[in-house]
């Protein structure tokens, strides 16, 4: 069989995935899908600026933020401005696409752990900005009772499914573009910069018009994310966007595989379903046998920093890598002492 | 007038703090080039080691006479000793193996290592603040209309003495100068029959030692801790190593009383300005980063290829 035709059969159990809420009619779980949804388009948008481009995010939350706060202003009671969702989708991620080229623009001569402590500094003047300008954003409290989409005259309201597929529909389009992006020229300029960039540069990439594009990119995936997160929440708050969620979808990719989407979305709903599912409900169990003072819930954080470091030290190139990745993380990790065995194991794996 | 000097003081001491934080960044980043993510959580493990140890001596409240003397050096010292060892951990486990990766491996191990301190402080004394002893007694001097607190000078000046000790070894003794060499060249410093590992270890010894210090005088400060403590002073501390110079020491003092003055001024003149002070601050670090990215003293590095 054609090796094309043969891998694309491989993801025709996605398509059963629409049928979930026709099948499975408790509320939570779609819920919990929608939200998973969110979070694996902010992992494919982070994806685009930390797994193709190389450059680490670390405020990647101030986006999601600018993109919630952006559909909370523009369609709801506060400024009585009721833009269109769908309208808003697209807005939005306009919105965030400029704050990312206003970031990007006068930092991106930093080298790579510059840039990401900046990133981080921008990720706490964002939600923090939010919160200080209360007499627009109403402060702590947040904006709730936001307008609910509707299609064709039907109102989304309270219930989950619709979000389920609008994610599912907002998803499929991120994995189409990033694919897309990831194989076109800027794609391979992304990653010439990636493993060297001073040689991409003279090998006459323009590094700066491509670093901005990621940057662009990666944030307007994160204002689609935060306009159908929050009307799905019906409420932001600045206290949605801390440094832990910017440090959340980092795990997801480290977790999953940076630079290669299958592995990013896996990743992602991994960690999402060791969240929302695995930890609770494990935690349940053992109250129910008595053993009340445990919560694992508490133990979140400690779960992303050791998978953080973890995978790092162990595979770095995520439990479903991308082949290149794999190949410059390991390369670097055995330096300078490669085997002739290696080195043609990594040179088959790069073709 | 008298407004502004009393904020100038309060700037020093917070300065202070920031100071003896940032001393322990510069030294990583001068010697392995890695900002040490986890370094303010190590900062503020030294405060929740201080308040143990203080548990542990039975003191609660002030202490007078030669047993406060007795106190703060044996508090002190133990937590700089209990840091120090944690900073030594943390590199053997999570930084040393990642030495030739990418420069960005070891940063997100360092991001991991500091949500794995959060959590295990959060886990040891609850999400909330918790309160710690005033130890020490606390007159005030009055100069003019200003009032100045003991424990603001004893910050100011334990700032001063540590960077100036840590100055003196590192420039006349021979870990030192392995330091310096290591931090230069590494393979060079090794071919010297420096043992670069030691090198290593003690750098990180020796900045989460003053990490310690900077926990314990903290919580004399404030009175008060919670886990999350060192994220925000950490990226303020990194912010006055940058600012500074970052691999400078005496720039890392020079920007640690830098941010502290910023922090103080933009509370008192920026109106609702305590609201804006990590805004003002983070800005500062944008500007310095992008306008100068060597910092006031630091020279420029052409980047190595």
């Amino acid at each position: 069989m054609n090796p094309a035709v043969r891998r694309s059969l491989r993801f025709v159990p996605l398509l059963l995935l629409p049928l979930v809420p026709l099948v499975d009619h408790n509320n939570s779980h779609i819920d919990f899908l929608a939200n998973a949804g969110a979070f694996i388009l902010l992992a494919l948008g982070l994806n685009i600026v930390v797994g193709f481009a190389g450059l680490l995010d670390l405020g990647y939350a101030a986006f999601f933020a600018i993109g919630s706060y952006s559909y909370a202003m523009l369609a709801s009671q506060q400024f009585g401005i009721h833009v269109p969702f769908w309208v808003m989708l697209f807005a939005a991620s306009g919105i965030a696409a400029i704050f990312g080229i206003l970031l990007g623009a006068p930092t991106l001569r930093l080298r790579g752990d510059y840039l990401a402590i900046v990133t981080l500094g921008f990720g706490e003047i964002v939600p923090q900005t939010f919160l200080n300008l209360s007499q627009y954003t109403n402060g702590p409290n947040g904006i709730s009772s936001l307008d609910s989409p509707s299609l064709f005259g039907h109102r989304f309201g309270f219930s989950a499914t619709p979000y389920f597929y609008v994610m599912l529909g907002l998803i499929v389009i991120g994995v189409l573009l990033a694919s897309n992006l990831q194989n076109s020229r800027l794609g391979r300029a992304w990653m010439a910069i990636r493993e060297d960039e001073l040689a991409a540069r003279h090998m006459g990439i323009n590094t700066t018009a491509a670093k901005l594009s990621a940057f662009a990119l990666g944030a307007s995936f994160s204002g689609l994310a935060g306009v159908a997160y929050a009307a799905k929440l019906d409420l932001v708050s600045p206290d949605q966007f801390q440094f832990n969620v910017s440090v959340l979808v980092l795990s997801m990719l480290v977790l999953g595989g940076m630079g290669n989407i299958p592995g990013v979305i896996v990743g992602s709903f991994a960690l999402s379903f060791i969240n929302s599912f695995l930890l609770p409900q494990s935690t349940n169990l053992v109250h129910s046998i008595g053993l009340t003072w445990i919560d694992f819930t508490d133990y979140r954080f400690m779960l992303y920093g050791v998978i953080l470091v973890a995978m790092m030290l162990f595979r770095p190139e995520g439990l479903i890598p991308s082949r290149q990745r794999r190949a410059e993380l390991r390369e670097a990790l055995t330096d300078p002492g490669i085997s002739a065995q290696e080195q043609t194991e990594y040179e088959g794996a790069a073709r | 007038m008298d407004v502004f000097y009393q904020q100038l003081i309060n700037g020093l001491s917070l300065g202070g703090i920031y100071a003896l934080i940032a001393l322990g960044y510069t030294m990583v980043y001068g010697i392995i080039e890695l900002i040490n993510f986890a370094h303010g959580d190590v900062y503020t493990l030294g405060t929740f080691f201080s308040l143990a140890i203080l548990t542990g001596l039975g003191v609660s409240g002030e202490v007078h006479g030669l047993a406060l003397v007795g106190v703060v050096l044996v508090t002190m010292l133990a937590a700089m000793l209990l840091c120090g060892i944690t900073g030594v951990l943390i590199e053997r486990l999570a930084y040393r193996r990642l030495r030739n990766a990418p420069r960005l491996a070891p940063l997100i191990t360092a991001i991991g290592m500091s949500f794995i301190l959060e959590n295990v402080m959060q886990l040891w004394k609850g999400p909330s603040p918790i309160s710690f002893p005033a130890v020490i007694p606390n007159p005030s001097f009055q100069a003019g209309g200003v009032e100045i607190a003991a424990k603001q000078i004893l910050v100011i000046v334990l700032a001063i003495v540590m960077m100036v000790a840590l100055q003196l070894f590192i420039r006349n003794t021979k870990m030192g100068k392995a330091m310096r060499a290591t931090a230069q060249d590494r393979d060079a410093a090794q071919l010297m029959g420096i043992n670069i590992n030691t090198t290593i270890a003690m750098t990180f010894l020796i900045g989460s030692a003053l990490a310690g210090a900077a926990g314990f005088v903290s919580g004399v400060y404030y009175g008060t801790t919670w886990f999350f403590n060192g994220f925000e002073a950490g990226l303020k501390a990194f912010t006055a190593a940058v600012l500074g110079g970052i691999g400078n020491v005496a720039g890392a003092m020079l920007g640690g009383f830098l941010i502290g003055l910023v922090e103080a001024f933009a509370t008192q003149y920026i109106p609702q300005g305590a609201q804006w002070t990590n805004v003002v601050v983070f800005s500062v670090l944008v500007l310095v980063l992008v306008f100068r990215p060597s910092g006031l003293l630091g020279e420029a590095v052409p980047e190595k290829v």
